[in-house]
């Protein structure tokens, strides 16, 4: 079942701080056994997005942290697993179209083992925000393609909620090397919000070509946003040609444009407006 | 003319009378194109349609007819069938439906009161009915079959064939031959033990069973490891076709369990992912075909096969979950040719008999590997279709590889039980997808259709040199049968899990797809 997500921006965010209170009778998640069974329950239903040890894929955030945006309690995370996420692609437990809708007992056994996964440490934003904000909006042109809180542009992902979803590693490695993970494809049953970040390049019956990201498309039409945030809508049919290529059109970020300390202090601005 | 008589006339002119739809009208199908009397269309499962009143002429005018909402959640995978100006579909939850085919308006409505506890694996689907006498029959999600009346939608019989809490449900359209109606289990994320039941169409009895995994000293049980076989596998979920020549069913099955893991299930693991000829009064095999022994990727043989008569050649075709279409004698069940229909990268070889030989580097690991087709195969249950106009065999092909990771875990009655995990390889290759024509003289492909993503819809073919589809982002599609070229298309607004039929009311010709949660009825304008 393919569909696509942001790779950045969407969010699952299922997580929490916290002391888990734990909650009476079946209503928690149970101990080490359940973890150990619930192990399984997410390679088969939650992996496909959040990869491997809850660590993130291309599709979903890693869910490592403690601090989870859409779940705290053992409750709501136990909520999010079983309803999804309104607006996300989180589906609702068996909607997914893959695999099996997990029993109650099941999606706890999920629960202990998101826990047992969970790094405790809070994230520590080594840099300085205030400075990474200067650069988002200003010299690192970041704003130009990519929206925070409302303002920039959407061309790339909105970044608001990134850095609570994925690693300062993954982060990392997406300023450096933008092209390196272009995912696409998530369950059908939430394509609407699929959005991926090929490169795609129009040229119209005039003769005029345009670059840009694809926001939506079928077999007979595409919408592209060009590299100066303007939407275009086009049929295919009425195309001189039409290309993709799984080239970003982000520029790689290297040292040389980008200095550790000021992404050090990017990624501390990110971290600052995703809590 | 008397009273009663002028009364009896108006009801023929107007379509009124239902007659019953009895086997020989099953038989002969071909001899009321306006009718779409089982779930492929005929016995031979060709999803084709004689009729040619929409044709690459005037297709580009075809607009909707009427639109029926069935409001209910999830993924709409419904045939309809139609009858004499009736349509008889089923939806989510075992929801079943008769509408006026003129209009859209539904004559009666059903919709069953399923546990809370049902184990479907993959929504809660169904793929429609079948027909027989004045009745119609579905397959539940809790396993039951159900006998419907067909001019009130009112419970006639109603029989449970299993215990649905240890995984087991229906999904498929049930086939109606003589007086028996056929089904097939689905449940092979489960470890059941997969069967095809035969019932009795006016009773509801149970008139025979086959097992699909073969019990203890029965042939074939010996190619399971210890007591595997009795978690096995090999559901039957698709609705198969019927010879009647031979009285022979053809019926495919699916995956052993768990599905993508061999360790604990040694051998070949009979009769996974086989089809399967089966007498049709008796239930007893006649012959097999393996598809993909001791599976380990999920490749369920659950496409519809097709029968096809090739001057003296009574052949039998499927383009495989695994990659490859295979053409059998279907008098001996031999195999006469298996040619990849796309990217597969598990097979580099074949056996003496021509089989694909999957290659040791194929199987799952525990860091995981890459493999294509991927878990969801190259196509899936949707529907393929063969045009005795063109000689060609229509496929929904889908370009996905999958990271195929093993997750040992223990069985335990009527919970999930795959083995395994697999993600998408796709971070470097995205997917796609493609309608595409095979020559089953040779196995070559004639065209491509490409779509942005892989399709979950099937295909008709119609005598009007057409090929219907639909697609993952909602449009239904009109190619050209000779060369592939899209003629026409409409954005239904939902994605689309099931395959178009074409029909006619009052001499005017019909094409219905189910998309989204609605279905559509497209017609040329008046």
């Amino acid at each position: 079942m393919s569909k696509r997500m942001l790779p950045f921006a969407l969010a699952l965010a299922l997580m929490s701080t916290a002391a888990h209170a734990r909650q009476a009778g079946s209503q928690s998640p149970g101990g080490p056994n359940a973890a150990k069974a619930g192990e399984f329950e997410f390679r088969i239903n939650c992996a496909f997005c959040h990869g491997l040890g809850a660590r993130g894929g291309g599709r979903g955030p890693e869910l490592t942290r403690a601090r989870k945006r859409h779940a705290s309690s053992d409750a709501e995370l136990f909520r999010v697993i079983s309803n999804g996420i309104p607006g996300t692609a989180m589906p609702a437990n068996g909607t997914n179209g893959q695999g099996v809708g997990m029993t109650e007992e099941e999606i706890w056994q999920l629960v202990a083992y998101i826990r047992s996964v969970e790094v405790r440490a809070p994230v520590v934003p080594a840099g300085n925000a205030a400075h990474g904000k200067e650069l988002f909006f200003g010299d690192g042109n970041c704003s130009a393609c990519h929206m925070v809180q409302g303002k920039g542009g959407r061309l790339g992902p909105d970044l608001t909620g990134v850095a609570g979803t994925r690693t300062v590693e993954a982060i990392t490695d997406s300023v450096r090397n933008p092209s390196g993970r272009l995912a696409q494809g998530l369950m059908e049953a939430t394509k609407e919000f699929a959005q991926e970040y090929e490169t795609a390049t129009v040229v119209t019956s005039d003769g005029t070509e345009i670059k840009g990201t694809t926001l939506n498309e079928d077999d007979f039409s595409v919408q592209i946003i060009d590299q100066s945030d303007r939407l275009h809508l086009f049929e295919k049919d009425k195309l001189r040609s039409f290309t993709k290529s799984r080239h970003s059109l982000m520029p790689p970020y290297k040292a040389s444009l980008l200095s550790d300390a000021d992404l050090q202090d990017l990624i501390a601005y990110l971290i600052s407006v995703a809590q | 003319m008397n009273r009663f008589l002028a009364i009896l006339s108006i009801c023929f002119l107007a379509g009124y009378v239902q007659a019953q739809v009895t086997f020989t009208r099953l038989l002969n199908s071909a001899k009321e194109p306006q009718n779409w009397l089982t779930y492929s269309g005929d016995y031979g499962g060709r999803r084709f349609s004689p009729l040619d009143q929409i044709n690459t002429g005037n297709v580009h005018s075809l607009v909707v007819k009427w639109v029926y909402q069935t409001a209910a959640a999830g993924k709409f995978e419904t045939t309809p069938l139609a009858v004499d100006g009736v349509l008889y579909g089923t939806a989510p939850d075992n929801r079943a439906f008769a509408l006026d085919a003129h209009t859209g308006r539904p004559i009666w409505l059903y919709q069953r009161q399923l546990p809370s506890d049902i184990r479907p694996c993959c929504g809660r689907v169904n793929r429609g009915l079948a027909i027989l006498g004045h009745k119609v029959f579905m397959g539940t999600l809790d396993a039951h079959v159900i006998a419907l009346d067909a001019k009130t939608g009112n419970v006639t019989w109603d029989v449970s064939t299993v215990d649905y809490t240890q995984g087991y449900s229906f999904t498929l359209a049930p086939l109606a031959v003589k007086n028996l109606i056929i089904v097939g289990a689905s449940g092979g994320e489960y470890g059941i033990r997969g069967f095809i039941d035969a019932y009795d169409a006016d009773s509801g009895q149970r008139e025979w069973r086959f097992y699909t995994v073969p019990g203890r000293g029965e042939p074939g049980n010996d190619t399971w490891e210890g007591d595997s076989w009795q978690i096995g596998g090999a559901p039957a979920w698709i609705t198969g076709v019927y010879d009647p020549v031979s009285n022979q069913l053809f019926w495919p099955t699916g995956n052993p369990s768990p599905s993508n893991r061999g360790a604990g299930r040694a051998g070949d693991n009979l009769y996974s992912n086989s089809l399967l000829a089966l007498n049709a009064d008796t239930g007893k095999l006649n012959w097999y075909f393996q598809f993909t022994k001791h599976d380990e990727h999920d490749w369920d043989a659950t496409q519809v096969p097709i029968m096809i008569d090739s001057g003296d050649q009574r052949l039998i075709a499927q383009a495989n979950r695994n990659g490859f279409f295979y053409v059998l004698d279907r008098t001996t069940g031999k195999l006469l040719s298996a040619t990849p229909y796309g990217k597969v990268t598990w097979s580099d070889s074949k056996d003496a008999e021509g089989r694909p030989v999957a290659n040791k580097e194929s199987s799952p690991t525990l860091e995981g590997r890459v493999v294509c087709p991927g878990a969801l195969g190259k196509t899936n249950w949707m529907s393929p279709t063969f045009s005795s106009q063109t000689g060609l065999f229509y496929v929904s092909a889908r370009e996905q590889c999958d990271i195929f990771s093993t997750a040992p875990q223990p069985y335990e009655a009527g919970h999930a039980y795959y083995g395994s995990a697999y993600f998408p390889a796709d971070e470097t290759e995205p997917y796609w997808g493609a309608v595409r024509a095979i020559d089953p003289s040779n196995g070559q492909m004639k065209w491509e259709f490409r779509h942005v993503s892989p399709s979950w819809s099937g295909v008709l073919s119609t005598a009007g040199g057409l090929v219907f589809t639909g697609d993952a982002e909602g449009n239904l599609t009109a190619l050209d049968a000779a060369s592939g070229k899209a003629l026409w298309h409409f954005q239904t607004g939902g994605a689309v899990y099931a395959s178009p039929m074409a029909f006619a009311v009052d001499g005017r010709e019909f094409v219905a797809i189910a998309a989204g949660s609605s279905l559509y009825v497209f017609g040329l304008p008046k």
